[in-house]
């Protein structure tokens, strides 16, 4: 199984950097991911997408809609872009500890 | 860079093509199934393993298992025999596919990646091949055939393009679909197939959403339509008693631009009074299995006929879906039918008896709009859609598998004034793939999905140049998933929407609100504004 390691940590990941057991995540997961997803710091904005995201998903088992995440942040997608380089569904989803969607997406 | 990835080499590789080594390289490889999607459902052989590793861990007699599985088939199913042997080798399909024009390799022309099938039959069943071997064009059956099997099989689409120009009709998808059968057989899969089939199996659709979530992404689509328009919405799930039941692949109510054609559907659905509902059991049109396995593919796809009768609708809608339309339209009704429970489809808005659904009691969204189009029933005006120079890519399998050519081209004509068809020999039935179909969608292959869409894009660019096309409408998931991310990279500035996406957006329902925007929020062109607030939208 892949790991990930950043400051002596380590932590089990999928093929494509995604946190393994989603019941691990913690702040720390989405700080010491950042860096593996191009973003050099975690600002307010970062945040209220990514608790936004893994609250949902304590909720409902999946990542919200990606229209959703838009409207209930109130970020356009092109600025979730701009937030997280490699979009909602990846890079925000692996920052929240989320597994990877897959399917027609 | 694009002008790197367009370097192809075209002179031929050294050496006998028989040689079955294969170099995997990241970037053309998708990533092996996880052991957890394979124990859930119920497949041989889970473990942990990556095509780039040397040791695959493959049960000691998977030979053995191989061939056993290739002689049940070849007795079972007598296009497979009939596609082993009758193929003349005679080139026509050589350059039709998309991903040997993309990367070149000589195994990608659909002749020679079947051949790399047809080697092994000669070998071992066929008389000639058994006595001569090599002479008889046979190959032993190494792990390293086992290994450029997996390697070729997931660089095709099953997109059928080539079968188009076979002069014997050979479906050389149906080539791969046994190879990657075959494959299953000893656990050689891959995740971005087997994940979506397991997540199917067990919760209904692709993505996972379990029914409350399901049930929350509606509503909040709902809400959203009910914003725009000022009228208010309702989406019914799991409704007995309906008339219809409505299927569409889990990514409209998940991704985007997927999104905003399920707002395009249940507009239309509120405007016509349609008796619908959709199923929170029944929630995805997708079926991966196709990409897996004949077995999984049955098994998924049995619960949308079971849904239809536990619900006692009369007959079933299918959402913007690609692959989806191949297996309702050429296999259900055999796999999982017959579903006599159910009636012959008519519209309840014009009468119109759809004879082609006769039989699967399945009706294409496409042609049910098109039809209340070309009734008269839908007042639209186009021209809230004039910011959009408009192309349509045929999406592989309702083109080729269902034949579905004019419907959304005549929807497209009613509802957006700029429409531009791109070079003839790039769509209907010579429709050029995504590159990213059959399962093959996924991040680790971006490589491949980008050579395997250049065809496409290319053509997307020529109209763009010559027309000035700013959208590529289409009527499947994986299409407005993949084509994005590949028009980006060879096309930037054109969007991707499905056909419904426009229908909404054109849309003019009784009672609406003075709409300014279109369902993406973008303000509609003044002249279309000015229109509809003076209350002289166009009639089709």
């Amino acid at each position: 199984m892949p790991t990930f390691e950043v400051e002596g940590k380590k932590y089990d990941v999928d093929e494509d950097g995604f946190l393994q057991e989603p019941d691990l995540w913690t702040e720390d997961v989405a700080k010491d991911f950042a860096k593996s997803e191009s973003i050099d710091a975690l600002t307010d904005g970062h945040w209220k997408v990514i608790n936004y995201i893994r609250n949902y998903y304590l909720q409902f088992g999946i990542a919200p809609m990606v229209r959703k995440v838009c409207k209930e942040t109130g970020y356009k997608l092109s600025e979730i872009y701009q937030l997280f380089p490699s979009g909602p569904a990846k890079g925000a989803c692996k920052l929240a500890g989320l597994p990877k969607p897959t399917g027609c997406v | 860079m694009p002008e790197t990835l367009v370097q192809i080499e075209l002179k031929p590789p050294h050496g006998d093509w028989r040689d079955s080594h294969v170099e995997f390289r990241k970037g053309s490889i998708c990533y092996s199934a996880a052991p957890k999607n394979l124990t859930a459902l119920g497949l041989p052989n889970p473990r942990a393993w990556q095509p780039l590793d040397k040791d695959w861990k493959l049960p000691p007699d998977w030979k053995r298992i191989i061939l056993d599985g290739m002689k049940e088939r070849l007795d079972k199913y007598r296009s497979f025999r009939l596609f082993m042997d009758i193929c003349v080798r005679c080139g026509a399909c050589a350059d039709k596919c998309h991903f040997y024009l993309g990367s070149s390799d000589p195994k990608n022309m659909p002749v020679a990646r079947a051949e790399l099938m047809r080697s092994i039959y000669r070998r071992y069943f066929t008389l000639t091949g058994r006595i001569f071997g090599k002479l008889a064009g046979g190959r032993e059956l190494t792990e390293d055939v086992i290994k450029e099997w997996f390697y070729y099989f997931y660089q095709c689409t099953e997109c059928r393009r080539c079968s188009v120009f076979c002069p014997y009709g050979i479906d050389t998808a149906e080539i791969t679909m046994m190879g990657r059968e075959l494959l299953n057989l000893i656990g050689c899969n891959t995740n971005w197939v087997l994940e979506p089939a397991a997540n199917c199996f067990r919760v209904g659709n692709h993505l996972g959403i379990q029914p409350h979530g399901f049930k929350d992404s509606l509503d909040f689509a709902a809400d959203e339509a009910a914003e725009i328009t000022g009228l208010d919405f309702h989406v019914p799930i799991n409704r007995k008693g309906a008339e219809v039941l409505f299927v569409m692949p889990s990514a409209d109510y998940f991704g985007t631009p997927h999104y905003y054609t399920l707002l395009g559907y249940l507009m239309l659905f509120r405007e016509i009074g349609l008796d619908y509902t959709v199923s929170a059991y029944a929630s995805e049109g997708g079926n991966f299995g196709l990409f897996s396995s004949h077995e999984m593919m049955k098994r998924l796809n049995a619960k949308i006929y079971e849904e239809a009768k536990r619900l006692g609708v009369k007959w079933i809608l299918g959402g913007e879906c690609g692959h989806m339309w191949r297996v309702l339209h050429q296999y259900m009704d055999t796999m999982n039918g017959p579903a006599d429970f159910l009636g012959v489809p008519v519209s309840p808005l014009t009468g119109t008896v759809f004879e082609n659904a006769r039989s699967t009691k399945m009706v294409h969204i496409c042609e049910f709009t098109a039809d209340l189009i070309h009734h008269g029933k839908l007042k639209l005006d186009p021209r809230r859609n004039d910011r959009w120079i408009a192309t349509y890519h045929d999406s592989c399998n309702p083109a080729r598998a269902m034949g579905l050519l004019e419907e959304p081209r005549s929807i497209l004509r009613a509802v957006c004034r700029n429409f531009h068809e791109m070079p003839e020999n790039t769509i209907r039935e010579q429709t050029f793939c995504c590159g990213s179909g059959a399962g093959l969608g996924t991040d680790e292959n971006l490589e491949m999905r980008l050579r395997g869409g250049f065809p496409r894009a290319n053509a997307v660019k020529y109209v763009k140049q010559k027309h000035g096309v700013n959208l590529l409408t289409c009527i499947c998931a994986i299409d407005k998933a993949t084509l994005p991310t590949l028009l980006e990279y060879w096309v930037p500035g054109v969007e991707v929407a499905g056909v419904h996406e426009l229908v909404g957006n054109a849309l003019v329902m009784t009672g609406e609100k003075e709409r300014v925007a279109d369902l993406r929020g973008e303000p509609f062109p003044a002249e279309a504004y000015a229109a509809t607030t003076a209350n002289e939208a166009g009639h089709a």
